[in-house]
């Protein structure tokens, strides 16, 4: 990947300067059963098409927002801070940022 | 060697410069290349073939053979022919076992050895399973290119350099400089690249010279390898202006020293005024190596034949030589003796950077070439590159006769012969990207730039078809060999010091990573620390605690959302400790989280976790928009733990605040001045004993620590490290995240159930964790210990044994000097989890018997803590 994702805040910039966060996802609001907390934690569309994701400049001006990329030619068709959603369509991944070795308190 | 004094020549005679080849002194002229000086000089032989061990020469003089590798000042693999010289380079051959014109290895090339024929060790070694070590080592040892130098170091700084520019123009020739040219006069921002060893003309526009591109990426990005510099190039519009390449012609003999590609020759004789041999024949496939009879002649060459292959149809070349060089060429039958013979086919246009940008390549029948279509947007190609490389022969796949006595090379790099081919197609490999594979045709050295197109032709024979019906396989970056260090780039290695690092030092810590920060590990004696601060008082840095501010209107609400327990109802000045679980339900990180007012908290997380804790954080926020900011302040402010017995006495002296156990109760937080520095006072207590974290601005932090030090002299105050404090929190049995719990765990069998507040309508977790209490707890995690005395600690990850079987591990081991024996945390089977319980962990080669313990060893109930 070396394409240029241009931040809401900052303008194009490498992707190297950004962390993906997978595909924006709905999170159950209630009690769901376990196969609709399933498919929301570890299944995705995966589409070969365009989608929207979460990305983070981390690097940058550390601004979490969402963008509109063709899965297949990685163009990105836009990128937008979010608007609140209240509870639904909540971060996608099961994401556990790595935590690094030797985690001491 | 060298001819008179030539116009245009790259050579500065005056100005003298000695290298080494092989130990011995070689002479050179500043413009010279190792090469060129080293053919100058007589030598004639500069490698061995990566198989058979031939005997090689100079064959392309430009930087994309495989024949003229050499390590030159310990760097493997080197191209001497464009390898400009310097003063003192020390250069050596390789892959040679011997000395070059005598090498033991190349006895493979007449009985046949390990790698005879392609694919023979896969179908070959095998057998007999035992035998397979021996067969490794020795082909480990013949196998390969040069050598690394284990012992190099870092001797050479590798630099990144990052540039737009609005045209990168790829390829010096006439038609590149051109484009820059143009795009000068357009006022564009330009710039020009070029391999060599032919320099460019200057015309005022930049020029990176030597400098390779690498490859094109997408967003059109270019890497260029200039010296030990990696130039990523982002260009709006960019010109690939990177001509053609000489083939050569597939005969027995085609790797013979002496056998050279015309281009090669014109180099020699133009750039270091060399006479590139006596008696010439020349096989030309276009003008250009036609029009080079002449210069040989002019060079003193004495050209005794020139065949122009678009006129002459020959069918039986073969080349013989005697220790490998050349000394006759027959053509159809007639013999001719000679030292050079310079033979080409086609030119096929360089289009691997088009093709790698995502350009069509088709086959064009009638000139026998491959040329680059449909351009995608923003790349343009221009020069021989197009496929404007004038009229050139069609030459046949093969000049082999029947009487053929010698190998036919299709591949030097890899020493691929027409029968290695053959042998795969029948072996059922008759599609290219699969013979590439096996044969690995085209995957050596010169990235297919002098054997794509004859393996395809070949190809297209012996399978009865077309070149156009083979096509031609997926071009890749990198398009020349990179060194690894230049992708590396520098050595950094990050590494995070706190503000009291050089006390530390000065107290002559031992220092250790955690993450990226370096920390005291002790100060010469962790069981001593750990007592003492049991006894009287210790210090400990605690700076690299990850510290945020969550500051809003919904602050509270916020927190409420992401940690299983309640936040809203913590009275301010007061603590609590928290788990950050994600949306399954696993642990993610811990700390403690202070209420400072109303819609203020400092939130504390583990070392290695702020980074991922802030982003976790405006995450979430990002989606629920809550009226709430967070601000990492883990670098503004330095944290010390000051704990023990006498802590409480020491903290009185140093401060107004009332210390009393009422007034400064445990989990209070208090604003104070401490010893005159601004402090946020938590009593909270990692370590088990009485104690105090003091957050601070850090450039107070070796003042305050200091101060604290001397103040606490009389106290018995030490300072103690890492291992002390791990020791001290294992008698807790406090856990740390990343150490005891790892990915898959979640709160309730890392026994912290009671921090689950279930009430809540929604936290993140909540809805796995559901689940998880649902289907009840299947193991858990427990304290431990072993029988006192016992001098062995079990290891970290050691199993615990239930039924004969793995049934559970250890996470965290010491030997606990306060009560004399091994203790730890443990994940167990949960009908393990109990009171007094049995296991048996399995460690020193044999089994140790150990006993469940659910309370602290350490102040069980928490008096001393509270008191
Ligand atoms: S002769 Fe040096 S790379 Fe070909
Ligand atoms: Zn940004």
């Amino acid at each position: 990947m070396s394409f240029l994702l241009p931040c809401p805040n900052c303008g194009p910039r490498d992707v190297n300067e950004f962390a993906y966060q997978g595909e924006v996802t709905k999170r159950p609001t209630q009690s769901p059963t376990l196969r609709e907390l399933s498919s929301y934690l570890y299944f995705r569309e995966n589409v070969a098409g365009v989608q929207r994701e979460w990305w983070y400049h981390r690097l940058g001006c550390q601004a979490w927002f969402q963008a509109e990329r063709d899965t297949r030619t990685n163009e990105v068709l836009a990128t937008e801070l979010t608007e609140p959603v209240s509870a639904e369509g909540a971060p996608g991944p099961e994401a556990t940022p790595a935590l690094g070795e030797n985690p001491t308190l | 060697m060298r001819l008179g004094p030539r116009p245009g020549e790259r050579i500065d005679r005056s100005d003298e410069v000695t290298f080494t080849f092989r130990g011995k002194p070689v002479k050179a002229f500043g413009g010279d290349t190792i090469g060129s000086a080293l053919f100058a000089s007589g030598q004639r032989i500069f490698s061995r073939s990566f198989k058979y061990h031939r005997p090689r020469g100079l064959l392309c003089c430009s930087g994309h053979c495989p024949n003229c590798m050499m390590t030159v000042d310990g760097e493997p693999n080197v191209r001497v022919c464009v390898e400009p010289v310097r003063e003192g380079a020390r250069v050596k051959p390789q892959n040679v076992r011997w000395w070059l014109n005598w090498d033991l290895m190349a006895v493979t090339d007449k009985i046949g050895g390990p790698f005879t024929p392609v694919g023979f060790y896969y179908r070959t070694m095998i057998r007999p399973r035992r035998a397979w070590p021996l067969f490794e080592r020795f082909l480990r040892s013949a196998a390969g290119l040069g050598r690394v130098d284990k012992h190099a170091g870092r001797k050479r700084r590798f630099d990144t350099e990052n540039r737009h520019v609005d045209v990168l123009v790829i390829g010096g020739g006439r038609s590149g400089v051109e484009a820059a040219r143009q795009a000068q006069i357009r006022g564009e921002d330009v710039v020009l690249v070029d391999e060599g060893p032919e320099p460019v003309e200057r015309l005022g526009f930049p020029v990176l010279w030597p400098a390779r591109a690498i490859g094109i990426y997408e967003g059109n990005l270019v890497p260029v390898e200039a010296g030990s510099t990696l130039v990523r190039f982002r260009a709006k519009h960019i010109v690939v202006a990177t001509g053609a390449l000489e083939q050569p012609l597939l005969f027995p003999g085609n790797d013979l020293v002496g056998v050279m590609l015309p281009g090669g020759a014109r180099r020699m004789i133009e750039l270091w005024s060399l006479r590139p041999g006596r008696r010439a024949v020349v096989l030309a496939g276009d003008d250009r190596a036609l029009a080079l009879a002449g210069e040989l002649e002019a060079a003193g060459t004495e050209v005794v034949r020139v065949v122009d292959l678009r006129r002459e149809q020959l069918r039986e070349i073969e080349a013989w030589g005697r220790y490998g060089r050349l000394e006759s060429v027959s053509l159809d039958g007639e013999t001719i003796a000679c030292d050079l013979l310079l033979a080409s086919g086609a030119r096929q246009p360089a289009y691997s950077l088009l093709a790698q940008a995502g350009a069509r390549v088709e086959y064009d029948a009638k000139r026998g070439i491959f040329v680059p279509a449909d351009l995608p947007d923003g790349i343009e190609a221009v020069g021989a590159v197009t496929g404007r490389v004038g009229r050139v022969a069609v030459t046949p796949a093969t000049f082999n006769g029947a009487s053929r006595t010698d190998k036919c090379f299709a591949c030097i790099c890899e020493d691929v012969t027409d029968k290695d081919m053959k042998r795969a197609i029948a072996e059922g490999f008759d599609s290219l990207e699969l013979a590439k594979r096996y044969t690995t045709v085209t995957m050596g050295p010169c990235q297919g730039k002098l054997c794509h197109l004859p393996s395809i032709r070949l190809y297209a024979r012996e399978t009865e078809t077309d070149e156009a019906t083979i096509g031609t396989t997926t071009a890749r970056p990198p398009w020349a060999p990179v060194s690894l260090g230049l992708l590396a780039g520098r050595p950094h290695e990050p590494a995070k010091r706190t503000s009291m690092h050089d006390r530390h030092k000065d107290l002559g810590a031992r220092m250790m990573w955690t993450g990226a920060w370096r920390r005291p590990h002790s100060y010469g004696d962790p069981e001593a620390e750990a007592k003492v601060v049991h006894d009287s008082l210790g210090l400990i840095d605690v700076s690299t605690l990850g510290k945020l501010l969550v500051r809003g209107p919904d602050a509270a609400a916020f927190l409420e959302r992401l940690y299983p327990n309640r936040f809203a109802d913590l009275k301010v000045d007061r603590i609590r400790y928290g788990v950050l679980g994600t949306d399954g339900g696993r642990v993610m990180d811990d700390g403690t989280i202070a209420r400072l007012d109303e819609e203020l908290f400092y939130v504390t997380t583990t070392s290695t976790g702020a980074n991922t804790v802030i982003e976790w954080f405006d995450w979430w926020n990002a989606v629920w928009g809550f009226g709430v900011e967070t601000t990492n302040v883990t670098g503004a402010l330095a944290a010390v733990n000051l704990a023990g017995p006498n802590s409480r006495e020491l903290l009185g002296r140093l401060t107004d605040l009332d210390v009393s156990n009422e007034a400064l109760k445990y989990l209070d937080a208090k604003r104070a001045q401490v010893a005159g520095v601004p402090c946020l006072v938590l009593r909270i207590g990692f370590v088990g004993e009485l104690g105090y974290e003091l957050h601070f601005p850090s450039p107070h932090a070796e003042y305050l620590w200091d101060t604290l030090l001397g103040e606490g002299a009389d106290l018995g105050i030490r300072p103690f490290g890492l291992e002390a404090q791990r020791i001290l929190r294992l008698e807790k049995q406090h856990i740390l995240v990343g150490q005891d719990t790892d990915s898959e765990s979640n709160p309730l069998e890392a026994g912290m159930p009671w921090l689950v507040k279930w009430e809540k309508d929604d936290f993140v977790g909540k809805w796995a964790l559901e689940h998880v209490r649902e289907r009840g707890p299947r193991e858990q995690l427990v304290g431990f210990e072993l029988a006192e005395g016992l001098g062995s600690v079990p290891a970290e990850g050691g199993q615990i044994v239930v039924d004969g079987k793995p049934g559970g591990r250890v996470t965290s081991a010491r030997w606990s000097p306060q009560l004399g024996r091994p203790i730890g945390l443990a994940w167990v089977p949960s009908r393990l989890a109990h009171e007094g319980a049995e296991i048996t962990i399995k460690m020193n080669g044999g089994f140790e018997q150990g006993r469940v313990r659910l309370k602290p060893f350490f102040d069980p109930d928490g008096g001393q803590l509270r008191s």
